[in-house]
């Protein structure tokens, strides 16, 4: 049997005297691909924090058997910061550690790769502060994977992104977790553009979870029991519906 | 060559020293200045410059060099400022304000007092604007090596700065000390600006700070060569700005004791930072221009 990458084993977060997490257990298996949905404020970032080791929890613990790369939510990056595509992608190898590192072909073309396996090529001289929010997810999503982590965490990519952009970064991500076997989770308030590629789903709602297959997870009496109200799930044309009884 | 240098000029002890020193000084405050302007920290910087002008008086006042004093106040302040977490916050610039407020009406009284209790009237114009004419022998190794070990702790720590500059979480994820590493640039900064006001003055410090980094990030992309463009500019405004000086000895009012070496810097430095506007203009026509040619025949 193949280990977890990660594990949360009855986790609780209060922050400010608040709430945000409550019994939350899940394991992150190799090499899958894991939606992280729910609406604004369910506690979705603090999860993802959680697992990144940058939020303590109050109870519970966690185990982490994986390096972890991260696409956090979008930068706000200003054009006059120095920093190039390639330098971006750069700092994905050894950003944290002190002094420079000269110039060397290793690098250029270990850089060149990566940019070329998100599609970023074309924009690898320009300042990352200067592209699209969809050039920069690629551009993030190069840097985080250029240290070769077995699970990538993406705070809301999706989001501020239009359909056409989120579309091409889901279906890399897709490719990107079969190619380099790569455990992938990704946080989401719509699970639509998700549901083609989606293994698992997470679903966070009033700070609790139901974790399982999406045919299993997103049925209205698992969501009604996890909202703790009457929600109904509606399928319409491939799309799923979430929607609360008046 | 007798017009653009002034005789004397290289032969004069003092024109050594104001070279050596101004160049040194001029590297590190460009190279710190970069990672000031990409950290968003300008304001940081300049509160640290009008506290200096409290320590260069009160320095002035117990009998020790200037530069003690700016390196004492302006390390002691980015230590205050770390406590409140002013790089972190935003919201904190009522207590700034009023701290600034507080240190320039003591920096009034004592600059009264320097002028009351010393023969000399340049106390003000020292500490306001610099005196890289009278830099002393015996401070020279200090501010050298304070200088080096900014630069070296700078350099040092580039890369974890530029990431945690592009995402605080990214860089805690990856193990960097944000905290740390954010509170040991502050230290920087803080010697960094003491430097650049002993040789263009308090007030005027972060004019080398911010000009050159800012004009270098306009023209150059990468980290590495706008660190390197922002040091040769810094470098060529404090040396050009020497040499106006020295040659203005000659120049109205007569018998004057020849302009300030900050005014000429300083303006230097605008230009500078003008001229890469100009060169911006043009940028993007050609851009275009480029993209227009390479539409398929």
């Amino acid at each position: 049997m193949t280990q977890d990458l990660v594990n949360l084993d009855h986790i609780s977060v209060r922050l400010g005297g608040r709430q945000i997490l409550s019994d939350v257990s899940l394991a992150i298996n190799p090499a899958e691909f894991t939606g992280l949905i729910g609406p604004n404020g369910a506690g979705k970032t603090t999860l993802l924090r959680v697992i990144l080791g940058l939020q303590q929890t109050t109870e519970g613990t966690v185990t982490r058997h994986a390096t972890v790369g991260y696409v956090p939510q979008k930068l706000l990056i200003e054009p006059d910061m120095p920093l190039r595509v390639k330098d971006v992608v750069a700092l994905g190898i050894d950003g944290q550690r002190l002094g420079f590192h000269l110039p060397s072909k290793q690098r250029r073309d270990r850089v060149d790769a990566m940019l070329e396996a998100v599609g970023a090529q074309a924009y690898k001289d320009a300042r990352v502060g200067e592209l699209s929010g969809g050039e920069q997810q690629r551009v993030m999503i190069a840097h985080a994977l250029i240290s070769k982590p077995k699970l990538l965490l993406l705070d809301e990519p999706l989001a501020n992104l239009d359909i056409s952009s989120a579309h091409s970064i889901v279906s890399l991500l897709a490719k990107l977790s079969k190619s380099e076997q790569i455990a992938i989770l990704l946080s989401a308030h719509d699970m639509n553009p998700l549901l083609p590629v989606m293994d698992r789903i997470v679903y966070v709602a009033g700070g609790q979870v139901a974790v399982g297959t999406p045919d299993e997870v997103v049925q209205s009496d698992v969501l009604t029991r996890l909202y703790g109200q009457p929600v109904e799930v509606i399928r319409v044309r491939d799309r799923v519906l979430v929607v609360a009884d008046a | 060559m007798h017009d653009i240098f002034a005789a004397g000029f290289f032969s004069s002890e003092p024109v050594h020293t104001a070279l050596l020193v101004g160049a040194v000084i001029a590297i590190t405050s460009a190279v710190v200045g970069v990672f000031t302007v990409t950290r968003g920290q300008s304001f940081a910087g300049h509160s640290l410059a009008d506290i200096s002008v409290t320590g260069g008086s009160g320095a002035i006042l117990v009998g020790l060099n200037q530069f003690w004093g700016y390196l004492a106040f302006g390390a002691g302040v980015a230590a205050f400022m770390e406590l409140i977490g002013i790089q972190r916050k935003r919201g904190r610039d009522v207590a700034t304000g009023v701290v600034l407020g507080a240190a320039l009406g003591l920096s009034a009284l004592f600059l009264y007092l320097d002028t009351e209790s010393s023969s000399t009237t340049g106390a003000t114009v020292t500490v306001m604007f610099g005196a890289i004419w009278e830099i002393t022998s015996s401070t020279v190794p200090a501010l050298i090596v304070s200088a080096v070990l900014a630069l070296f702790t700078v350099l040092a720590l580039a890369r974890p700065l530029l990431l945690s500059s592009l995402s605080p979480d990214i860089a805690a994820a990856r193990g960097v000390p944000v905290r740390l590493i954010g509170a040991a640039f502050l230290m920087v900064l803080a010697i960094s600006v003491a430097l650049s006001a002993v040789i263009i003055g308090a007030i005027l410090s972060t004019a080398l700070l911010i000009g050159p980094a800012a004009a270098a990030l306009r023209i150059s992309k990468g980290p590495i060569k706008a660190m390197v463009t922002a040091a040769a500019i810094g470098t060529a405004a404090t040396w050009l700005g020497i040499l106006l000086s020295y040659d203005s000895h000659s120049w109205p009012p007569a018998n004057s004791g020849g302009w300030p070496v900050s005014f000429f810097v300083v303006a230097l430095v605008v230009l500078a930072y003008l001229a890469t506007y100009i060169s911006g203009w043009r940028r993007p026509a050609a851009q275009e221009a480029e993209q227009h040619s390479c539409s398929p025949a």
